[in-house]
């Protein structure tokens, strides 16, 4: 009897100080629990010592007794950080892998940086090498190739991002308004397939295709009455950017429409049942329903692309380019390459990468600043 | 007043009856381009595997269009008789298999552990994985490097150096956060299990969809893979296949040797075919795998596409 009185007193206690913060997970409670769950049991021994237990606890924590938010908030502040640190643990170890990986091969290349500073020479080391200021940079800046690269790399990256930043957005507004059924399966699938294929592959199918006695494009020519030699495009430097391009978009169009589709899935088919009810047209409908409502997701990834407008792939200009097309074909991560692991000058390959690296992330801040100001959408 | 209403309603009917008829116009526009784009993609992709299979001489003079003419394999049988060919195919096997389960490895528990709230320190740790996306060191510091870890010209060079991918860890992140209740590892902590436990024993039998995209991805990655190969690897025998076809299809080195006179023209011919027969053999795996797993590619759009 005696212990059901004291629990009685016991809860009302506990109700009286606790409760008002509850919210907090703290030790008493689960003290508490120890106790109730012991008198549900009928387990009278067990419970006595689990309540001893607990009132012990409460005076030893003074703070807790008094009930006051303020204090207990101010011995929580550092207990709490190590605590954190210390149940966070196997989280750390989980990220060890990657971090140690991204500190290795992403970090100390970061500080390689100082290369572009310096005389670089592989026998002297980072340390060893004479500091020159900004003598590489200098160097670029006054060359012949810094316009031809700068120009090229701005046209070729231009031009794609004109040409195949609409395309995919029209793509997934056609295929949104295809009846769900086995055609509109089978599109999809068909345009997503050369998305991957190698770049490898990609530029000897041009190449093939493209090839002026023999190729898909000449023998098309000629039966559409073409007469004279079909040219040969490769070697030409005006045609090098329609090729690149081009043969982008028939790569990656498709794929590129998913996030849109995905967009266009997510809008409240009430718009489109109100629009019905008004009498809009399909065209209507896409232009005062659709359009507006993948704007943010276009604008993000237009300010992606935009401010990656120098980093444009190395991989397939350096495999289509050739002596005929290389005025227009040299861009700057392929001028990198020949410059720094062809003829070796090291310091001034990374200066002009460095160059590089800077160029896109101001042109990406100033564009996410632009659209943050006129469009309200933006990337951080 | 009845009369006007009535007229009301007709001219309603004819505005709708204009507005289907447009509508029907522009669905039929839809679908003609619709079918367009299907075979300017196709067409392509299935005129390298009809030219794989015929005549070369055929082929050059254009008279090859839908189907095979004189089904002529030489161009493989050539192919395959290339110890090079096989060696490269098994290296990018090899390459393939293994750096998928490191790529794994590494960016599964990194995006599990970003996922969770209580990760102390979550903004700093998202901003140091979040950099090198935006920034790098560039090439030669980062050859550098590599050289310095002694990885150069070594099998592991295709693996370690670029395992971790931050759009992968993101991707794995956001499939966590929204497909794992907090109260899952509430309920197991409170039954004593530990975070790597619970990782090991409820989070991955849990995400096999983001586990499939994520290998999916790194596999055709690393399979499609050449530069990194151009750049750290001179041995001969630790060559990919996409290395192998640069020779092949671009810089039109045959492998067949040097002739003259008459001998010139039908090698230039087998050489075509080869062409055609390594552009199949390379592409064929993934272009086969890839409609059975299209569900799974998607999916991964989509969860990194979520912004944060």
């Amino acid at each position: 009897m005696s212990y059901i009185i004291q629990y009685l007193a016991f809860q009302s206690y506990h109700f009286g100080i606790i409760s008002t913060k509850c919210e907090k997970k703290r030790p008493d409670n689960i003290i508490y629990a120890n106790v109730e769950n012991s008198y549900l049991n009928n387990d009278k021994h067990l419970s006595e010592l689990c309540y001893k237990e607990w009132i012990n606890w409460i005076i030893f924590n003074p703070s807790y007794e008094t009930g006051s938010e303020d204090v207990v908030m101010d011995l929580d502040v550092k207990k709490s950080r190590i605590a954190e640190l210390k149940k966070s643990a196997p989280l750390y170890v989980l990220l060890l892998p990657s971090a140690l990986l991204l500190l290795c091969f992403s970090y100390l290349p970061l500080g390689g940086i100082v290369m572009a500073f310096q005389d670089f020479a592989p026998s002297k080391g980072i340390v060893g090498s004479p500091w020159v200021g900004f003598k590489h940079f200098v160097q670029f800046f006054k060359s012949y190739q810094f316009k031809v690269t700068l120009i090229n790399t701005l046209k070729l990256s231009g031009y794609g991002i004109v040409a195949g930043f609409p395309l995919p957005i029209l793509l997934a507004i056609m295929c949104n308004q295809m009846r769900n059924g086995k055609f509109k399966k089978v599109f999809q699938v068909i345009t997503y397939l050369p998305h991957f294929i190698s770049t490898m592959v990609m530029c000897g199918l041009i190449l093939i295709f493209l090839s002026p006695g023999t190729g898909l494009f000449a023998n098309i020519f000629r039966i559409l009455g073409g007469t004279g030699d079909f040219p040969n495009l490769m070697a030409m430097p005006s045609a090098f950017g329609h090729i690149y391009v081009w043969s982008d978009i028939w790569q990656h169009l498709g794929w590129d429409s998913i996030i849109y589709l995905a967009a266009l899935a997510g809008i409240d088919p009430s718009y489109y049942e109100a629009a019905t009810m008004d009498g809009a047209s399909t065209l209507q409908k896409i232009r005062y329903i659709d359009l507006p409502l993948i704007m943010p997701t276009a604008m993000i990834l237009l300010i992606m692309r935009v401010g990656n407008i120098l980093g444009i792939g190395f991989e397939k200009v350096y495999l289509l380019q050739n002596v005929s097309n290389i005025m227009s074909s040299e861009i700057i991560s392929t001028y990198v390459y020949k410059i720094g692991l062809q003829s070796m000058q090291y310091s001034l390959s990374t200066a002009i990468g460095l160059f590089n690296t800077v160029v896109n992330v101001s042109i990406l801040l100033l564009v996410n600043f632009i659209s943050k100001k006129l469009t309200d959408s933006s990337l951080f | 007043m009845v009369q006007g209403s009535v007229l009301q309603k007709n001219t309603n009917l004819m505005i709708r009856k204009k507005r289907f008829d447009q509508d029907k116009i522009v669905r039929f526009f839809l679908y003609a381009i619709a079918l367009c784009m299907i075979i300017a993609t196709i067409y392509p992709l299935w005129f390298v595997i009809i030219a794989s299979f015929s005549n070369p001489a055929d082929v050059v003079s254009g008279q090859v269009w839908l189907w095979p003419k004189q089904i002529n394999i030489d161009g493989y049988k050539e192919l395959f008789k290339q110890s090079e060919i096989w060696k490269s195919y098994a290296n990018t096997i090899l390459y393939t298999a293994v750096g998928t389960i490191v790529g794994l490895a590494v960016n599964l528990p990194a995006g599990y552990a970003l996922s969770r709230k209580d990760l102390f320190g979550r903004k700093w740790i998202n901003v140091f994985y979040l950099i090198p996306m935006f920034v790098s060191g560039g090439l030669i510091p980062t050859y550098f490097v590599v050289r310095k870890f002694g990885l150069y010209n070594t099998f592991w060079v295709m693996i370690i150096p670029f395992a971790v991918s931050t759009y992968n860890i993101i991707v794995a992140r956001t499939f966590f956060k929204e497909n794992l209740p907090d109260s899952l590892w509430e309920a197991a902590q409170i039954d004593g299990c530990g975070t790597i436990r619970f990782f090991l024993q409820f989070v991955i039998p849990l995400s096999k969809a983001v586990i499939a995209v994520i290998a999916l991805w790194t596999a055709v990655g690393i399979w499609n893979q050449w530069f990194n190969a151009l750049i750290y690897i001179e041995n001969e025998n630790l060559i990919p296949l996409q290395l192998l076809l640069r020779r092949i299809l671009i810089t039109n080195q045959s492998l067949l040797g040097a002739a003259t006179g008459s001998m010139a023209q039908e090698l230039r011919q087998l050489s075509d075919m080869m062409r055609y027969a390594s552009i199949v053999i390379s592409t064929l795996p993934i272009m086969c795998m890839y409609p059975f797993l299209q569900k799974y590619f998607n999916q991964g759009v989509m969860l990194g596409a979520v912004k944060e």
